[in-house]
């Protein structure tokens, strides 16, 4: 049987790329297996865009993102990686010329989402609005749900965030719709899947240990619970203390480094000072 | 006839960026480079804990994190009065986070974002996305040899993720590490993860010794033309960096275009902001003095980068300036490196300032830091300690001068009632992608373009081929926006 192939528009708003390295030190698939195999049998990607590792450049490759928008209605996926500058019309963030004006990133991802199967937004940026989004936010950048339900788009939007998002949470995502559909991802009250974000790092944290004994570390390199140092893992949902990142090796509490909250719609603002304590009853509402 | 190419977006970089170029008989007369994305950074990080910046300044970049998270921890040291205090343990975790980002970096550049240009992946593995669209008409390489390179275009994905896996061992996580802090860095140097380290650095050295050089030297037997093509300023500039307990790695330079050396004062760095969409009132003034006035609807302005300039000239910065500030020094295993090399084509020194040059240089500069690492690894002490102590001072200032993949980075703070007070970065990519200064020189990329020979306007692939072999990393040099139009305040160097 032929394989179905997904294609996938991956546009970068307001961002650093840290999210597409992250998707290049998967392990199991592995990158290469990801652009160019069949993910789950009978099925792949097929990765129309990417402006870091696309080989066409300058007017040939917006006309990929056109003809994906005219011609493939309701039968691709957009991942955004980025928040998306709102500010005078989204004249802070363009990626290319459109008739010899800039294709702003505001005008794209309305463009395109209007017209996807479904979005990724990858990445706190893309999810939440993330650090560029932080106060006082002098672009007006949002996340790609935000944009979408103020424009009136009604395209499923998947929250996969993180500073950078793990690579198995993005390739986990795409299993779950491939092998059993859209609607089998199972997503919390911020559109996050339960697989990945069900659970506070405070639940799993090797640490765990020592604050129910009371055994606080003081000063960075110390042993103990980190929560004094400004970990804030404790209001954290991520799976990191299981999964751990880079082929497994590490992850910041591992190493020493209170947790930031980055997966958080609050991070960076309601997660700093990173290193100040932020006790459980000084939560705000929406982050119990 | 003059015709203008427009390369809107240039790919295969970090970031979001265009070129255009004015083409008068085939010939370049004019070039302009330009980013298209904003963030603010600055402005975002005033008013915060200064311990903070060391976190958020990172995210600037998701290429080169390690390198921000180092000059922001050199910034942060110095205004808290850290910085003769820093256990060498902590030195050498923080440049083998910083190395492994170099690795990592400098692989990834040439296989996944230049290669292309080179290499006839449609070859190899079909007419695919995401090969294809691409420029028509110019790839050499042929049959087995194609084969091979594209091989090792796979091969380097799993080489570059190791590099990101040793820094995440001392690092915690990447991108983005958690590791190095101001005061030191937070992971102990326990032997099992050295062991740990080594072997994957030694996986990675194999690479870089025996793939990633040869394929350069092949790419450049194919392509020897581009030893002639993309000369740019021949001014060079480093301030040096890797400093260990032994010494530095990369030697501070400023190199003249007939190979003189000068000695380097950061007080002798300016910004002109002519033709950047910032007021005009702020130009040419060393940052100590300046004001920073954006001003997005600047008709003469045609980029968000500013051009920075040493003693009022252009600069080039990055693994050449490097490479040749070392090898002009007489540092025994560069110059010995450069020499292998250049025998290997029978050329001089000149060589090098070209296309292939900027790519050799930092093929061999992926061998030279890794080689070192090795050293640096060894000589960590288990026991020793790896943080010390701080507080956040009242009010100071502070500099962090380092080198990242791309070239010399440097972060200033000025810290009033223990909050950010100022915070600014000035990137290589800034120096390198910058346009015109006040007296209408163009930046280093724009003249490495300007006279090249276009043969085909439709695929040019000189014009990307020069862009691309300068690495540039545009959410790095594009940071500093104040979409709203106010002013960045003053901006100090100390």
């Amino acid at each position: 049987m032929a394989t179905k192939k997904y294609p996938v528009i991956w546009l970068q708003g307001a961002g650093c790329t840290g999210c597409s390295v992250s998707i290049l030190n998967a392990v199991s698939p592995r990158i290469q297996n990801l652009l160019l195999d069949e993910l789950v049998p009978g099925q792949q990607l097929n990765l129309l865009f990417h402006e870091t590792i696309m080989a066409g450049q300058g007017e040939r490759v917006i006309e990929v993102l056109k003809d994906t928008e005219k011609n493939r209605k309701d039968g691709y996926v957009l991942v955004v990686e980025g928040a998306i500058p709102t500010a005078e019309n989204g004249i802070y963030g363009s990626i290319g010329k459109e008739d010899g004006k800039h294709l702003t990133i505001l005008k794209s991802v309305q463009e395109l989402g209007s017209n996807a199967l479904l979005t990724l937004a990858i990445g706190t940026c893309a999810a939440f609005g993330g650090i560029p989004a932080a106060k006082p936010n002098p672009t007006g950048c949002k996340g790609v749900k935000e944009v979408f339900n103020e424009n009136g788009i009604s395209t499923p939007v998947v929250n996969l965030p993180g500073c950078p998002l793990h690579p198995d949470w993005f390739i986990g995502t795409i299993s779950v719709v491939l092998f059993s559909g859209m609607q089998a991802l199972d997503l919390d009250d911020l559109a996050r899947p339960k697989l990945f974000y069900g659970q506070l790092i405070h639940e799993n944290c090797p640490r765990r240990a020592d604050f129910d004994k009371g055994k606080f570390a003081q000063e960075l390199g110390d042993t103990g619970c980190l929560y004094n140092l400004g970990c804030k893992g404790h209001y954290t949902y991520a799976d990191c203390p299981l999964r751990q990142w880079n082929n497994g090796l590490n992850w910041c509490v591992k190493a020493g480094s209170p947790c930031l909250g980055c997966v958080e719609p609050e991070f960076p603002d309601g997660t700093s000072p990173m290193y100040e304590k932020i006790a459980f009853q000084e939560l705000t509402w929406s982050q119990k | 006839m003059v015709t203008k190419v427009k390369i809107d977006p240039i790919t295969r970089i970090e970031g979001h960026m265009a070129v255009e170029a004015v083409i008068d008989d085939g010939v370049v007369k004019e070039a302009k480079s330009a980013g298209t994305l904003f963030r603010g950074f600055e402005i975002i990080l005033q008013g915060r804990d200064p311990r903070d910046a060391n976190r958020l300044t990172q995210r600037i970049c998701g290429v080169c994190p390690a390198s921000h998270a180092t000059a922001s921890a050199l910034c942060i040291d110095d205004a808290f009065g850290l910085t003769d205090k820093i256990p060498d343990n902590s030195k050498i975790i923080r440049y083998l986070i910083l190395g492994s980002n170099f690795l990592q970096s400098h692989i990834l550049h040439f296989y996944h974002l230049a290669a292309l240009d080179y290499v006839d992946a449609v070859g190899a593995l079909g007419d695919t996305a995401p090969f294809v669209p691409r420029y028509e008409g110019d790839y050499r390489v042929t049959g087995q040899e194609n084969a091979e390179l594209v091989n090792h275009y796979v091969r380097a994905l799993d080489i570059r993720r190791k590099c990101q896996e040793m820094l995440a061992i001392f690092g915690g996580k990447m991108p983005h590490n958690v590791g190095i802090v101001p005061g030191g860095v937070t992971e102990k140097p326990t032997e099992d993860k050295i062991t740990n380290f080594l072997w994957r650095l030694n996986e990675v050295r194999d690479f870089v010794d025996n793939t990633y050089i040869p394929d350069v030297i092949a790419v450049a037997k194919a392509y020897s033309d581009y030893f002639e093509i993309g000369k740019g300023c021949r001014r060079l500039l480093t301030y040096g960096g890797f400093d260990l307990p032994t010494g530095k790695l990369f030697k501070t330079g400023v190199v003249s275009p007939d190979l003189q050396l000068e000695p380097f004062a950061k007080e002798n760095i300016t910004e002109d902001v002519k033709h950047s969409w910032y007021a005009d009132s702020s130009s040419g003034k060393n940052p100590a003095q300046s004001q920073t006035k954006p001003n997005p609807n600047k008709q003469r302005g045609y980029s968000f980068i500013k051009s920075p300039r040493y003693k009022g000239n252009v600069y080039e910065l990055g693994p050449l300036a490097r490479m040749v500030s070392n090898y002009v020094q007489g540092e025994t295993i560069t110059k010995e490196l450069v020499d292998s090399v250049l025998g290997e084509f029978s050329a001089g020194v000149d060589a090098l300032y070209s296309v292939l040059g900027r790519h050799a240089a930092r093929a061999l500069e992926a061998k030279f830091v890794a080689d070192a690492m090795v050293d640096w690894l060894t000589s960590l002490k288990p026991d020793e300690p790896i943080i010390v102590d701080s507080e956040i001072p009242e009010h100071a200032n502070g500099a962090g001068l380092t080198e990242a993949p791309r070239g010399s980075l440097g972060h200033w703070i000025t810290i009033k009632d223990k909050k950010i007070d100022r915070y600014q970065v000035i990137t290589p990519t800034a120096w390198n992608a910058s346009p015109k200064d006040d007296k209408g020189r163009p930046g280093a990329v724009e003249q490495a373009i300007m006279g090249t020979k276009v043969k085909d306007k439709d695929n040019p692939f000189e014009i990307v081929r020069i862009v691309r072999a300068f690495d540039p990393c545009l959410a790095c040099s594009v940071h500093l926006l104040d979409a709203k139009g106010s002013e960045l305040g003053v901006f100090r160097v100390v």
